[in-house]
């Protein structure tokens, strides 16, 4: 049970090797969490680390393509730590939109682990916390997808259905004592980013991790990294096109 | 569906309320209870998540039976239901207390017996617990149980926080009274040890003893406060106009908090003021007042819904007690709170004496200092959380109906007889019927 001061028990990471995923996890701990839950491709994932600072990990096998799974992982994971304090799908693949020009399955496949998999991951997650009548969803957005670039337009796409399925997703979830924290990164400097040249405005997957844990603390919804990444999306977002569209990234 | 939160206000979950009338609807209920269980829950004055059910039932046990019958020996038999206030309210024109009141009258009798509450009378009278003669416990397997002193269950249930059923009625001596007005000995301290010291040598000629501390008083002046010390007044004592009515009692709250109360009204500047003007009011020397049931006991309830005024993201109640010997980790305590200026509106202490063989008991024998943050303040989970250290090395512990943020190894370490109540309440209710957010929490069935 998440306690007065917003300290929780027990976490659920799916994407359990994510680099963001794991800074949450590991600050959660830090602050009193005992139960760990990594779900991660293949059912391996580092668990020592976490285990030195006084956590229980389990390691479970996950794979966001396969959404007929997703309902029993949730299930078995509730199994193992009792109630899910907090949920984090952490998973995701940046594809370089040059191979998905070129590749559309490919393009269909990532799209299917990047919005599909989060779509049934979250709606499994959601049914187990309404059952509860508390925890967080923590949904790992991106700017990506507040307006969506031709560079990266299939991931961008993506990021955006993810973002309005996890803006609804809280609406629903309204009342219910469970709540969704949206957080939207801009470009993280980090494993998945590794060898692009850092956007203005990068943060690293700590900064990122911190704002999350900060934000459970307080009733915000939705989580800018870094927070003035708001302001200047409320400008982007009324570029006339033509001029978006001419942007060199 | 219901979001419920404790008088703190903090970590809402959701749970359907049922409110039944008599045991028998009660018992109906907790045998439909789902896989999330069921708690009973009172006036929801306890600060965290005891009387809070995530997912699953909680029982209003406001509306049951709500029957109560005292007789010439001032034996009162009530329903848990049934408030201290509504009791005070009928017992007190009849020339009778209850034996022990907390700092408000609106908890239930149910509420008192499960959260084995203390007074200001601790010192010679020790918690309810001590009064009580017989409880009517509605159990998982459906039976309504009387239970007595010579029974495990009883003391897994006085203290149990609800989770071993649900109390139907509570049968507990009351005391008899003269007059419903306190006659009280108001004195301020000069700092810390003063009002140690003070209070340990003067407590046992009173039966009821608090002391307020002024937590933003730092440097000589740390710990300082107002020691009130009374006793129900004789005849005798009363004011000329309170004599022809002596046991009349009809108190109201006077004010109300608006709902839409700010938050951070009780700030570091409003706290502060307050607190130097509540110490500059109190009399350097020992002064007598006479004073009202109501004022002496329960100045909160004066404003109704006070809790507002922390805002929205609540407050937390931090209090612990430590054995008698321990005074350093009290004053460690109280250094470091008044170091980092921490905002506490209510800060209380007072000396316990021996507490009820209540296994999940909260009083012993020793200090206790209890104090309200708001839920807001930076830095205050780490801070809280090594006082726990502290106060768990020391061998003290911390209060579960005001607790909302302990971790289940501070829980395990602190209550010896942890282990004894699970094994009683396992065989009261093997399948784990009655749950809390608390039990689930502190890890507690
Ligand atoms: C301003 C203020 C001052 C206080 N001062 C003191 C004090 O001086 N000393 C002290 O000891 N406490 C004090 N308290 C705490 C309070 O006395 C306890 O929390 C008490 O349990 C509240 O009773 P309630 O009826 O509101 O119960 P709730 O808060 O609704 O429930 C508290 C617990 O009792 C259980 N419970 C309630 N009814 C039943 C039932 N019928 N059967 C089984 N279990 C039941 C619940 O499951 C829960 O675990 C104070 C609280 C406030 C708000
Ligand atoms: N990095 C950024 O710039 C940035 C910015 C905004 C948002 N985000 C989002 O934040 C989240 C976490 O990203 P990150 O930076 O932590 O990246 P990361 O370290 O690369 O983590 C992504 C994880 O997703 C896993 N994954 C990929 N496909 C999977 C599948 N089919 N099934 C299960 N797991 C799969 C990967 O597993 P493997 O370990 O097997 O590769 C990897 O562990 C992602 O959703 C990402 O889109 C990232």
């Amino acid at each position: 049970m998440r306690n007065a001061l917003g300290s929780v028990d027990t976490v659920l990471l799916l994407g359990g090797r994510s680099e963001i995923g794991l800074a949450i996890v590991e600050r959660l701990v830090r602050r009193g969490a005992r139960r760990v839950v990594l779900a991660a491709r293949g059912g391996t994932a580092p668990a020592d680390g976490l285990e030195r600072l006084g956590a229980e990990v389990h390691v479970l096998d996950f794979d966001a393509a396969r959404p007929e799974t997703h309902a029993a992982l949730i299930e078995e994971a509730a199994a193992k730590v009792g109630d899910l304090d907090v949920v984090i799908p952490a998973f995701g693949v940046l594809g370089r939109q040059a191979v998905y020009d070129a590749d559309p399955v490919a393009a269909a496949r990532d799209v299917a682990v990047n919005f599909g998999g989060h779509v049934s991951v979250g709606l499994a997650a959601a049914r187990r916390l309404r059952e509860q009548g508390h925890g967080t969803l923590v949904v790992l957005s991106s700017v990506a997808g507040v307006r969506v670039r031709k560079a990266n337009f299939v991931y961008g796409s993506a990021k955006a259905g993810l973002d309005g399925f996890a803006q609804g997703l809280a609406d629903a979830l309204h009342g219910s004592g469970a709540r969704v924290v949206v957080v939207r990164p801009g470009f993280v400097i980090g494993r998945m980013t590794r060898g692009m040249t850092p956007a203005p405005m990068s943060v690293t997957a700590a900064e990122v991790a911190d704002a999350v844990v900060a934000a459970l603390d307080t009733r915000k919804g939705t989580v800018w990294v870094p927070a003035r990444l708001r302001l200047a999306f409320a400008v982007m977002r009324l570029l006339p096109r033509p001029i978006w569209r001419r942007l060199p990234r | 569906m219901t979001l419920l939160t404790g008088w703190g206000r903090t970590a809402p979950t959701r749970a359907t309320v049922a409110r039944p009338r008599t045991a028998e609807e009660a018992a109906e209920l907790v045998a439909k209870a789902g896989r999330r269980g069921v708690v009973a829950r009172g006036l929801g004055r306890a600060y965290g998540d005891a009387a809070q059910n995530a997912g699953g039932l909680v029982l209003d046990c406001t509306a049951l039976e709500r029957s109560w019958r005292v007789d010439s020996t001032g034996l009162v038999t009530a329903s848990a239901g049934i408030s201290l206030h509504d009791l005070m309210t009928a017992l007190v024109p009849r020339g009778w207390f209850v034996p022990v009141t907390p700092g408000t009258r609106y908890v239930t009798v149910g509420g008192a017996v499960a959260a084995d509450v203390h007074g200001k009378n601790h010192h010679v009278d020790s918690s309810f617990g001590a009064h009580l003669r017989s409880l009517r416990l509605l159990t998982a397997d459906g039976a309504v149980r009387t239970l007595g002193p010579g029974d495990d269950l009883f003391w897994a249930t006085v203290g149990g926080m609800g989770l071993t059923g649900v109390i139907v009625e509570a049968t507990f001596r009351c005391v008899p009274i003269e007059t419903a007005w306190m006659r009280v000995d108001v004195e301020r301290t000069r700092d810390l040890d003063h009002t140690l010291e003070t209070m340990a040598a003067t407590d046992d000629g009173h039966r009821y003893t608090v002391a307020w501390i002024d937590l933003l008083a730092r440097g000589r002046r740390m710990g300082r406060g107002v020691l009130t010390r009374g006793d129900h007044a004789a005849p005798g004592d009363l004011p000329a106009r309170a004599r022809g009515n002596p046991l009349a009692f009809a108190p109201r709250p006077l004010l109300s908090a608006p709902p839409w109360a700010p938050g951070g009204l009780l700030n570091r500047a409003t706290v502060r003021a307050f607190n130097a003007a509540w110490y500059g009011k109190a009399p350097a020397a020992p002064r007598r007042v006479v004073q009202g049931i109501a004022p002496f006991f329960h100045p909160l309830d004066g404003v109704s819904g006070w809790n507002r005024l922390y805002g929205p993201r609540g407050f937390v109640q931090y209090q612990f007690v430590v054995p008698l010997g321990a005074e350093d980790t009290l004053r460690r305590v109280v250094e470091r709170l008044s170091g980092a200026g921490v905002v506490s509106f209510l800060t209380v202490l007072k000396r316990f004496g021996a507490g009820t063989p209540g296994m999940l008991s909260f009083p012993m024998q020793g200090w206790t200092l209890a104090l309200d943050i708001p839920a807001g303040q930076s830095g205050l989970a780490a801070m809280l959380t090594e006082f726990d250290g502290w106060v768990a090395a020391a061998g003290g512990r911390l209060y579960l109906a005001k607790d909302s943020r302990m971790s289940a190894d501070t829980m395990a370490a602190t209550y010896p007889r942890l282990e004894r109540w699970r094994q009683i309440r396992r065989r009261a209710d093997p399948d784990g019927v009655f749950v809390s957010d608390l039990a689930r929490r502190l890890r507690l069935c």
